[in-house]
């Protein structure tokens, strides 16, 4: 048997989370956790380099292996592959969990261990939603790394955590339900043998369902999904939710986990459900979209608190997203992934470089915060730049998504296509403002007062190194989106064309 | 000489083939003489004996697991696969009931004997059941299990609590097994009324009952009777309405027995309520289906609903069962058309078994000499103190609440698809709204283990958890293995499901 890349990426941190679990002392747990999370990273590299070159397999999926757990009967297998939808959203996890392990493992809290046990089954269960082919072990995967952020809010989380980890629960299980549902619907109603999303492909396309029923389907997708991506008007989750969790949890689960929601969208229910979209795209899907953008964002510009505006600012920019989605076009649906990409890594690193930031000033309150930039040039530097980012300025990745997802939104909306640039000024609002209060201007009476009470030093190499290999992606695919826009559009093509004479 | 009427009789022989059931007899038997036999000082070895022998009754059923489907003692019971799944899914609770009472009956003024020699009886009798095709056979067994609970449940006399849930016990039980009755008289009766056609005077017999209903499909006589039925098997799953005994009686009786109540009580139930569906109320689907249905959705809403306020956690436990009543009825609905649905019921089973042992393993520990005081409040710091303990409670409960990668999720989603399949789109929008509401319980529990150290673990708690027993707590490993590893890998359990 040969050694299968994928199911590597998927077991390695599943296998040393084992191993912590059972005991692993904690000389031993730490480097094991570098390992947990650098083979994933490591994988996931290998794949995006080596994905144009690899042999495809139908529907364009690439690297795809098939295990059996012993419910072949009941059409479900573990199976693993890549095609260029889920390679930039693999790739995501892999960058974003390494950063957020490295800064994990040096942030020193408390009860490591459990700490470090949890974050490595996230990632196990992000790298196996993202390869898995089948459709039930995409849930699978989705749900085991979902579990593992409410216990990190609700253990090592900051204010209010325990309110705010019962709410993610209730609020995320609904969403998670909801998706279940709409995909055991998909499977039954498709005829498939098999939760394989091959199986269901060829079974759909040879014969369609009917408007009504592609429609009833999408819809429980679309809002139990949307649920996950905190879809306003049922986003109230996320900034609590958000502002409470330890750093690297909210990395993670803002960063890669949340666009689980998005990915199942754009990777099952568009292309299997092609006319479900239609009605709620035009309709409520844009209306709250809208909402998204428009009402959330001018709650971001109203918050005081940095960790609660950047919480804020990542369900602002969930519309945008899902403003690509009601497009209901290839383009729009590309820019979508480009921006799940994108929002990713920038809002990873706004997550850790705020936490950096409360380690030197002892608050969130950006009230009390004010010329931090002459003590720590270097963190004033990497968080202007992810504002930057996070804003969509030109050479950072995020802008490529958005002005897809703008020109694809003109072709099926103007004034929500004005709505949505608007939003970027909105962004830039809050954006620059945050940083001009930390960083530029004098210092604040109570910053003084932390400053003589313990002089604040610049990142320390724990905090830069993960902050790098952000910032470094970002850039990356901002100044070559070729990267991850080629097999995007390769994917997002093949269905469309094929699902086009069914309509 | 003529030895063709011995020859039959041979041919007829059945009781090789209940000898799981007659050796734990015998071994109930011996353990009554091991105590009279034995010097006092050796009493204590009697529950291992206990332990030993079900242990090997049990590699042996499992060795036998793939028996082919054959009718015994002219068809009053029944060998079948899924009959041995049963078997030695019985033997198996048992047995971890067993161990939770040599943690948890040391505790208490309580003879320890007989409480190992009536859980042996009850869980024969429950072996029988779930395989009888015959209304006598079914009620015999049947009222041999609900006598030797009737005094489990009352075990601990001392405690006025175990007193109350054991008389609450024995009224309900009663009431249940008089409507049990009736029904099957009902049911008689009809079938032998010479004015109808197929009538026959062996009614007590699944399939010439399943005969009779199958040329009469609109008798109201019959319908009465098959609800009333109904309503008997409702009591021992504990399906709404007739769940109003759980709380009480769950929480006033030892923790050992509650399990064996959660547990083995409820999945005979099912294993018989699977057969009535399937092979004898068939011809009656028009108001089989409708009153299930009625039955899972009401058990669904107040399960769950109820279960939301409670702050004892036995109570809240024989709760949460309620509304697993609901979950696993979505399965039985539809399994009279669909293998993979029966075999849905028969995974969720084993998945609440490992699950449900687990959380009460912790609870047997956490327990002190009032079995009944349980509060959600004294597991504050569990997680600080014992993080072996809290770990395994925190997989079952987990498991309980349906969440990836433990087994509970798998016995969900193949419930649910069973009721997609089947086209219960209601049924199914209720589950998951109890699914949701179920989580906010079963975390809050997680919550007082995990997120709380205030107030600490008290003193006594924590002696009693220091000091719980290895086996036990190699026992709970196994289990929570089990539950994650059934997780990933289904295995030859897979194909129950797989309809094949």
């Amino acid at each position: 048997m040969t050694l299968d890349p994928l199911l590597l990426a998927v077991a390695a941190p599943l296998c040393v989370a084992a191993a912590i679990a059972l005991g692993l002392p904690k000389k031993l747990a730490v480097p094991l956790a570098y390992l947990g999370f650098g083979v994933p990273l490591l994988v996931s590299l290998w794949a995006w380099a080596s994905f144009g070159a690899a042999a495809k397999e139908a529907h364009g999926y690439a690297f795809v292996t098939r295990y059996s757990t012993g419910l072949d009967g009941f059409g479900i297998a573990l199976k693993l592959g890549l095609n260029g939808i889920a390679l930039p959203v693999f790739v995501l996890a892999g960058v974003v969990g390494f950063a957020a392990g490295l800064y994990a493992i040096q942030s020193g809290a408390e009860r490591l261990k459990t700490y470090l046990l949890l974050l490595l089954i996230m990632q196990g269960g992000l790298m196996g939603a993202f390869a898995s082919v089948d459709v039930f072990y995409f849930y699978f995967f989705h749900e085991l790394a979902l579990i593992p952020t409410f216990i990190m809010v609700g253990v090592w989380g900051g204010r209010d955590r325990t309110y705010a980890a019962m709410m993610m629960t209730v609020y995320l299980t609904l969403g998670a339900m909801l998706s279940l549902v709409g995909l055991i619907a998909i499977y039954v109603k498709s005829g498939a043998s098999s939760f394989d999303l091959f199986a269901i492909r060829d079974a759909l396309s040879a014969a369609p369902l009917g408007t009504v029923t592609q429609t009833h389907i999408f819809g429980i997708l679309l809002f139990g999904f949307g649920i996950l991506v905190s879809l306003w008007p049922f986003h109230s989750w996320a900034p609590p939710g958000y502002g409470a969790a330890p750093t690297s949890a909210a990395m993670l689960h803002a960063g890669v986990l949340k666009k689980f929601g998005l990915y199942g969208l754009i990777q099952v229910a568009l292309p299997l459900l092609p006319s479900g979209l239609g009605r709620w795209g035009s309709t409520l899907l844009v209306l709250a979209a809208v909402g998204n953008v428009l009402v959330i964002g001018l709650v971001t510009v109203a918050q005081r608190d940095l960790k609660q505006m950047v919480g804020y600012s990542s369900v602002m920019h969930m519309g945008y997203a899902f403003l690509g989605i009601a497009a209901a076009s290839a383009l729009g649906a590309s820019g979508v992934v480009m921006l799940m990409v994108a929002h990713g890594l920038s809002v990873a690193l706004l997550f850790l470089l705020s936490t950096s930031l409360h380690r030197r000033t002892g608050t969130f309150d950006m009230e009390a915060m004010g010329g931090v930039a002459q003590k720590a040039p270097l963190l004033a530097w990497l968080f202007v730049a992810a504002t930057f980012a996070s804003i969509g300025l030109p050479g950072m990745a995020n802008f490529w998504g958005e002005l897809t997802i703008f020109v694809a939104l003109w072709q099926f909306s103007h004034w929500a296509t004005v709505v949505a640039v608007a939003g970027t000024i909105i962004s830039a609002v809050y954006g620059l403002r945050a940083a001009a209060n930390i960083f530029f201007g004098r210092p604040t009476e109570t910053f003084e007062r932390v400053c003589e009470a313990s002089p604040p030093s610049d990142l320390a190499w724990g905090e830069r190194l993960p902050a790098f290999i952000l910032l470094a992606t970002i850039l990356f695919i901002g100044v070559w989106p070729r990267s991850i826009s080629v097999p995007i559009n390769a994917a997002l093509g093949a269905p469309r064309a094929a699902a086009a004479p069914a309509r | 000489m003529d030895f063709s009427t011995l020859r039959q009789l041979a041919a007829g022989n059945a009781w090789g083939a209940i000898w799981p059931e007659v050796s734990l007899a015998c071994l109930a038997l011996l353990l009554l003489v091991l105590e009279m036999v034995l010097p006092r000082g050796a009493h204590r070895r009697i529950p291992a004996v206990s332990l030993l022998g079900q242990l090997a009754v049990l590699a042996l059923v499992l060795t036998h697991l793939g028996a082919p489907t054959r009718p015994l003692f002219n068809g009053l019971i029944e060998q079948s696969p899924s009959g041995q799944v049963m078997r030695a899914f019985l033997i198996a609770a048992s047995i971890l009931v067993c161990l939770l009472a040599r943690e948890s009956l040391p505790r208490q003024p309580v003879p320890r004997t007989e409480f190992h020699h009536i859980v042996l009886v009850v869980t024969a009798a429950l072996m029988l059941l779930v395989q009888s095709r015959n209304f006598v056979m079914l009620f015999v067994a049947l009222e041999t299990v609900t006598v030797g609970f009737y005094i489990l449940v009352s075990y601990t006399r001392g405690n006025p609590g175990s007193l109350e849930a054991g008389l609450k016990y024995l009224v309900m039980g009663a009431l249940s097994s008089a409507l049990l009755l009736f029904g099957i008289v009902l049911l008689y009766g009809v079938a032998g009324n010479p004015a109808l056609p197929g009538r026959t005077a062996e009614a007590m017999q699944y399939p010439a009952l399943a005969a009779f209903l199958e040329a009469n499909p609109h008798n109201f006589m019959a319908a009465a009777g098959i609800v009333l039925v109904l309503a008997g098997v409702g009591f021992k799953i504990g399906a709404v309405p007739f769940q109003i005994w759980v709380p009480d009686v769950y929480q006033g009786a030892p923790t050992p027995v509650t399990a064996f109540l959660a547990v083995s009580s409820k999945a005979a139930g099912f294993a018989v309520l699977l057969v009535l569906v399937e092979q004898v109320f068939l011809p009656y689907e028009w108001l089989v289906t409708p009153v299930l249905t009625c039955m899972a959705a009401a058990t669904l809403i107040f399960g769950n609903l109820a279960a939301l306020k409670q702050h004892n956690v036995k109570r809240l436990i024989g709760l949460s069962g309620v509304s697993h009543a609901g979950f696993i009825l979505l399965a039985v609905i539809p399994a009279a058309h669909s293998q993979a649905a029966a075999g849905a019921v028969y995974f969720y089973l084993v998945a609440y078994l490992l699950a449900s042992f687990l959380v009460f393993g912790v609870m047997t520990v956490m327990s002190g000499p009032d079995d009944t005081r349980q509060e959600l409040g004294d597991y504050a710091g569990l997680a600080r103190q014992s993080p072996f303990l809290a770990g395994v409670l925190a997989c079952g409960l987990g498991s309980l609440a349906g969440i990836p990668p433990l087994a509970g999720f798998l016995g969900k989603v193949f419930a649910f698809v069973a009721a997609f399949r089947a086209g219960h789109y209601g049924l199914l929008a209720l589950a998951v709204l109890g699914v949701v509401v179920s989580i906010y319980y079963y975390f809050g529990w997680i919550r007082a283990a995990y997120f709380s150290d205030e107030p600490p673990l008290s003193a006594d708690v924590l002696a009693r958890v220091r000091s719980s027993g290895l086996l036990l707590r190699v026992v709970l490993a196994l289990l929570a293995v089990g539950t994650i590893a059934l997780g990933f890998y289904q295995g030859p359990l897979g194909s129950l499901v797989s309809g094949q």
